[in-house]
């Protein structure tokens, strides 16, 4: 957990620069979201260099295409939020960056996507290999029907990690910001957990195998305000050691804790009828959302769409 | 608008009766449960005693005949069936699963073709033990071994089924997060997908030892011995219960044996095993079946 005194520093910091001026056509919620944009604990970031390098992706389910020729880059130390609404592809192209669309059989990715300068998709590339290196946390809090100690075990044993287990689990847990609430009942099953330590539970057993990046497919959209909040909070210190692309449908979320965001919107092919995704707009988060440069990223975060 | 009354009489009339067709059919069918179980328990209980368990089958002494023989000779091939098919039942449920993917046509079929392999008569079975296991080149003659296999491949079936059943179970949710971790697909199903399955598939292992048990046709196909009087072993020849239960069956009762009366004994014996499987089924089902 952090001190809370230390982020309220910085709010008051850094909150006068980040308040832009307002538009004048733009609607309450819109404001509201700046706000948040504003209110948000904004660490100085030192963006490193290039982690991801995304040129011309299209993936296709069974021939059908989903998302068409998405094209751009994600730094080290960032948390890139990728929003729009449903069916747009962005859970899609999220499991692109760590090959889980290799888990279905109709899937077809091509473009190019380059992990610190590797084609992911090269042909000597293994996805087990890019799944060590690149952790992802699900929608629905996924646990394994096994202890809380297992739970976190189980990456580390099967990637044949080196080092006491004990000390790697308590890190994990204490990283995943779940250690106090359950270090006294590490071997009970982790299915009595809360919905909330239930992800962040997942959250941990992700981190205890290392990775540079983390992957979040809506990781709140299960839990309560509270739970949300403790996530929100764990993954802006995160940020500090990893790097994390985020898909939400929280706006809000988005506003909060990302610094880039990627909008992703849905059009019907003319011809077909096929509906496809595309990114509409990749910018800095506060750019997007206190001034917007395509119409169709204002008119879905002011709730005119989507 | 007028007031909510109850439904016209008719209706509730048909309502009622309609219950109580269903009522009658369920009456039935355990109606008829308890009256052989309480049928079997009436005839076989008079000779029942630890002597019976213990003694070889005798033509001349009815206090000193028993099922030793059928008795082990059962739990041999009991042994043999549950060392065949835990592994290969597992193994083909495990692939079909996991790895086939079920748009090619010869998955399909092999699919299909489980299910009918599950239907055919047991008689059938013993013929292809006949055949394959007991004479020709890798004949073993008339032994617990090919009797077991026999019996095994009769119910390779329920097997496969039952732990199809268990494996698709367990939410595709554990995988991904399994391999997301870096875990191999092989890890994944080693170590996360099989021990969430493993109740679901002792439940159906169970199932099919318990209707193996109490086949008869196979056996008698294959060359069962009617009387033995020794402990069988893997490559003796031997006798089972439902064997032993056919044969005094079909004496007629002499001034020293009523075999009749032994025959009922050992029915007794037999269900008696049966139900205590079939508990065991349930209650690992209850005591260990995954919520999710």
């Amino acid at each position: 957990m952090t001190d809370p005194s230390h982020s309220g520093e910085q709010r008051a910091d850094q909150g006068q620069d980040a308040a832009a001026p307002p538009r004048g056509e733009r609607s309450q919620r819109a404001v509201a979201i700046a706000g948040a944009v504003a209110g948000h604990a904004r660490r100085p970031r030192s963006p490193g260099g290039v982690i991801f390098s995304i040129e011309g992706v299209d993936v296709s389910y069974g021939g059908k295409l989903a998302v068409r020729d998405v094209s751009f880059d994600i730094r080290e130390h960032e948390i890139t939020a990728l929003i729009g609404p449903s069916g747009c592809g962005k859970s899609t192209l999220l499991r692109c960056l760590n090959r889980m669309n290799d888990l279905i059989p109709a899937a077809k990715v091509t473009g190019t996507v380059d992990y610190h300068g590797q084609d992911l998709y090269g042909p000597q590339v293994d996805a087990v290999e890019v799944r060590k290196r690149i952790g992802m946390v699900f929608q629905k809090p996924n646990p394994f029907p096994k202890s809380i100690y297992d739970n976190i075990a189980f990456g580390p044993r099967v990637l044949g990690m080196k080092g006491e287990m004990d000390e790697i689990v308590e890190r994990a847990l204490r990283r995943g910001a779940v250690w106090d609430e359950v270090k006294d009942r590490l071997k009970t099953n982790a299915f009595g957990m809360s919905g909330g330590q239930q992800q962040r539970l997942c959250i941990a057993r992700a981190l205890a195998t290392d990775p540079d990046v983390i992957l979040m497919d809506e990781p709140c959209s299960a839990l309560d305000p509270i739970s949300t909040g403790k996530i929100e909070e764990l993954m802006t210190e995160l940020r500090e050691s990893y790097s994390i692309v985020i898909v939400t449908h929280n706006m809000q979320q988005a506003a909060r804790v990302s610094d880039i965001t990627a909008f992703f919107t849905v059009e019907a092919e003319d011809d077909s009828g096929n509906r496809v995704g595309r990114v509409v707009e990749h910018d800095e988060t506060e750019k997007m959302f206190t001034n917007p440069s395509d119409q169709r990223t204002e008119a879905y975060i002011t709730g005119r769409v989507g | 608008m007028s007031a909510i009354g109850s439904a016209p009489r008719a209706a509730r009339l048909r309502a009622g009766a309609f219950r109580g067709v269903l009522l009658a059919c369920l009456g039935l069918s355990v109606l008829m449960l308890v009256v052989i179980l309480v049928d079997i328990v009436l005839d076989g209980m008079d000779l029942i005693s630890l002597n019976f368990l213990t003694n070889y089958a005798s033509t001349f002494n009815q206090d000193e005949s028993g099922i030793r023989a059928a008795l082990l000779g059962t739990i041999w091939l009991m042994g043999v069936v549950a060392v065949f098919i835990v592994p290969v039942g597992v193994a083909t449920a495990v692939y079909l699963e996991e790895y086939a993917d079920s748009t090619r046509w010869f998955n399909r079929m092999i699919e299909v073709n489980i299910q009918n392999l599950a239907a055919v008569p047991s008689i059938v079975y013993g013929i292809l033990g006949l055949a394959f296991l007991v004479r020709g080149p890798f004949g073993q003659g008339n032994v617990v071994l090919a009797g077991g296999l026999t019996l095994g491949l009769l119910v390779l079936p329920v097997v496969i089924i039952a732990g199809r059943e268990a494996i698709r179970a367990v939410p595709s949710s554990i995988r991904e997060g399994s391999m997301a971790l870096g875990a191999t697909q092989w890890q994944t199903i080693r170590r996360q997908v099989l021990p969430a399955a493993i109740p679901g598939i002792a439940t159906g292992v169970i199932l099919a030892l318990s209707r193996a048990i109490g086949e008869t046709a196979p056996l008698i196909v294959v060359g069962a011995a009617t009387f033995v009087a020794f402990d069988p072993g893997l490559f003796s020849s031997f006798t089972a219960l439902p064997i032993q239960i056919f044969d005094w069956i079909g004496r007629p009762p002499n001034e020293n044996v009523d075999f009749p009366a032994l025959a009922a004994t050992a029915i007794l014996v037999l269900m008696i095993l049966l139900l205590a499987m079939n508990t065991v089924a349930i209650w690992l089902r209850n005591r260990y079946e995954q919520k999710w």
